[in-house]
């Protein structure tokens, strides 16, 4: 399943860091030998069998991979028709997928010599996963997040200074995920001699999208091995939901070329995509460039950028990973958007029938599921990428049931 | 000649550098900048740098991030950039104009069609922070056709090799980011430009203009003894915010002073 025909979906990026016209390396001067740099030392790392074991030791025994796959029965009774699976990435150390990445940057930013991490964070599952990996490795820690994000993610925000690390609330623009990420960057730019940017979801400028895509795959070829002993057979659907896109893009990297597999993308439709307030940048945003990659954007007639919005603080971004706006536009991957409302009765089912919490981001996913397993046939099988679990969002939810906890 | 290239030429000339003072387009309104425009220009200004405003200025600094806010507040839109170009040019046709900002509002708007408004317009030259060299064939066969310069960044992370490839392309002058980090924060030293200015000189013939933490009349003088223009920006939004447009006009004519106290090697 590795050798790659000249024609497969998975070959992309092309030397410019382009998946079709998307990608690319749009920064300051300042940043661009830094990523060049970047490029070369993840070329020189991936093609070294020592940083792969080192990888795979810290995945097996700090991260606890591989991670499970659940077949959720009573989900698929109750929706009556397809067979559902979950991946499992919110068992895994820190309670989601994001970790997977935060090891295999840490890991290059140590032979590349660097002694000081930065990161930006939405929900703050990034930013506790990268606060985790730095307090593993002894390394300073300095975690962006927007001022809105820093009051609606408290338990995040106590977890990674307890971790040692320094969150910056960021208040410029409207205090979220897009102004964190900013910062990080400028933060980068001022001190590129000793600072590495580990980047959280499969966008910014290239090499980015491709090696968080490349530390994130694990969890599709895990899934897809787990799958084949379990049922023989591929899934006929893999399912995501999608923010930037990290967890998707590491389900569905190993499916792509396999056209029998059916591949949705879940965007965050927020109050209604009929509305100004979704994060649906596929579903109604445009191409353009920003953080370093040409890629769809909510953004008006101007070229300013939108604020998104979403339920999910982790899905409140108002752009994507480049890979999926390519994916969308060759049409590999449906996209599809799920409104806060949905997700908040999906996030309720998974936790009464499955007895599992499941991250707002997730339940998006979840909610498409109950749309369309019900039509499918009961040989037919929904690979879903449970990519992290809702402990972080019971206070959101407690607060739309209107509960006080 | 270009515009810009003649202003050079002439300062060469008369042995001294130039000094490119810096307005956020619509900071905080269209009247505002029009006036500070038209005063610069009569108060010491060689070449104005314009700042169109965009949401997410990724190498800016606290100063220029809230002057765009303002500016977009009032309205902002690269049309109306053009526009207060175009009228500043009814009266001035001698004073170079470029624009600054990032890719994605010119991408909206088209970039084929934004090189040839800027042109008729009458912009001079184009920087655009985020767009390096690696990206660079987005914009300049159209910048080309228009006769607009595009000037590019360099910065203390450039390599020797890299400048060649960096340089390849650029016109007008080149933009010397002096430090590493974002704008209206540090300020390099002598030393640093002693060190740095003579690097770039040797990859290139175009003059180099140095920005980023640029204040004093003082430090524009020591920029000019090595490089040969100085940029000012933020040092100036914050007079405009704290006084008014007559005070950043003073300020200007302060720092023209002192560019002009530096006589340089015809």
């Amino acid at each position: 399943m590795n050798d790659l025909t000249p024609n497969s979906l998975r070959a992309w990026p092309d030397a410019r860091g382009r998946f079709g016209e998307f990608g690319g390396r749009y920064v300051a001067e300042t940043l661009m030998p830094l990523i060049l740099e970047l490029e070369q030392a993840y070329r020189t790392a991936r093609a070294d069998p020592q940083f792969r074991a080192e990888l795979d030791f810290y995945l097996k025994d700090y991260v606890g991979r591989p991670s499970p796959l659940w077949h959720a029965k009573r989900l698929g009774e109750h929706l009556g028709g397809a067979k559902i699976y979950f991946k499992r990435e919110e068992l895994n150390h820190t309670g989601a997928h994001k970790i997977n990445n935060c090891i295999g940057q840490i890991l290059l930013a140590k032979r590349m010599g660097k002694t000081r991490i930065i990161a930006e964070t939405g929900a703050g599952q990034h930013g506790v996963a990268t606060a985790t990996v730095c307090a593993l490795f002894g390394l300073p820690c300095t975690v962006y997040m927007g001022a809105v994000d820093v009051e609606r993610q408290k338990p995040n925000v106590f977890r990674m200074k307890l971790l040692g690390a320094e969150v910056v609330p960021v208040s410029s623009g409207a205090a979220t995920l897009k102004d964190a990420m900013n910062d990080a960057l400028r933060d980068w730019v001022a001190n590129v001699h000793d600072t590495f940017y580990i980047i959280g979801t499969a966008a910014g400028p290239h090499p980015y999208p491709e090696l968080v895509r490349d530390f994130q795959c694990v969890i599709g070829n895990e899934a897809r091995e787990q799958l084949m002993q379990a049922e023989g057979r591929l899934p006929d659907v893999a399912i995501a939901s999608v923010g930037g896109g990290s967890n998707a893009i590491g389900l569905f990297h190993t499916f792509l070329d396999e056209a029998s597999v059916r591949l949705i993308g879940v965007e965050a439709a927020g109050k209604g995509m009929h509305t100004h307030e979704h994060a649906a940048s596929l579903n109604m945003g445009r191409p353009g460039v920003l953080h370093g990659n040409r890629t769809y954007l909510l953004q008006d007639d101007d070229g300013q950028i939108l604020e998104a919005h979403s339920i999910s603080a982790g899905l409140d971004y108002p752009g994507i990973g480049p890979e999926h706006s390519w994916l969308h536009d060759i049409k590999r991957v449906e996209y599809v958007g799920i409104t806060d409302d949905e997700a908040l009765e999906a996030f309720q089912l998974c936790s009464k029938l499955e007895g599992i919490i499941p991250a707002l981001e997730c339940a998006h996913a979840i909610a498409h599921i109950m749309k369309i397993a019900p039509k499918m046939g009961k040989d037919q099988i929904i690979l879903l990428n449970l990519s992290g679990r809702g402990d972080k969002d019971i206070f959101t939810v407690a607060k739309h049931l209107g509960t006080t906890i | 000649m270009s515009r810009i290239a003649g202003v050079f030429a002439r300062l060469r000339r008369e042995g001294r550098g130039a000094l490119i003072p810096f307005v956020e387009a619509y900071d905080p309104d269209r009247e505002t900048s029009l006036t500070l425009l038209r005063g610069m220009a009569a108060n010491g200004a060689d070449i104005i740098e314009i700042g169109m405003p965009f949401t997410d200025p990724m190498a800016d600094g606290p100063t220029i991030q809230a002057a765009g806010r303002r500016g977009l507040l009032a309205g902002a839109t690269l049309k109306g950039v053009l526009g207060l170009v175009h009228e500043f040019r009814r009266e001035d046709r001698h004073t170079p104009l470029v624009l600054m900002g990032y890719l994605n509002p010119i991408d909206s708007y088209g970039v084929e069609a934004f090189c040839e408004d800027a042109a008729k317009a009458g912009v001079d030259g184009l920087i655009i922070v985020d767009l390096p060299p690696e990206e660079a064939d987005l914009v300049l066969p159209h910048a080309n056709a228009n006769a607009l310069d595009v000037i590019r960044l360099v910065a203390p992370t450039t390599s020797d090799e890299r400048l060649k490839q960096v340089l390849a392309g650029s016109s007008g002058f080149v933009y010397y980011v002096s430090i590493t980090g974002i704008t209206g924060t540090r300020t390099a030293s002598a030393a640093d430009l002693a060190r740095d200015i003579p690097r770039i000189r040797a990859a290139t013939d175009l003059p180099i203009a140095v920005g980023f933490g640029v204040r004093t009349p003082e430090q524009a003088a020591t920029v000019v003894a090595h490089a040969d223009a100085a940029i000012v920006a933020s040092v100036l939004i914050e007079t405009l915010c704290k006084e008014n447009a007559e005070a950043v006009l003073r300020d200007v004519r302060a720092l023209a002073e002192g560019v002009k106290a530096v006589h340089k090697a015809a």
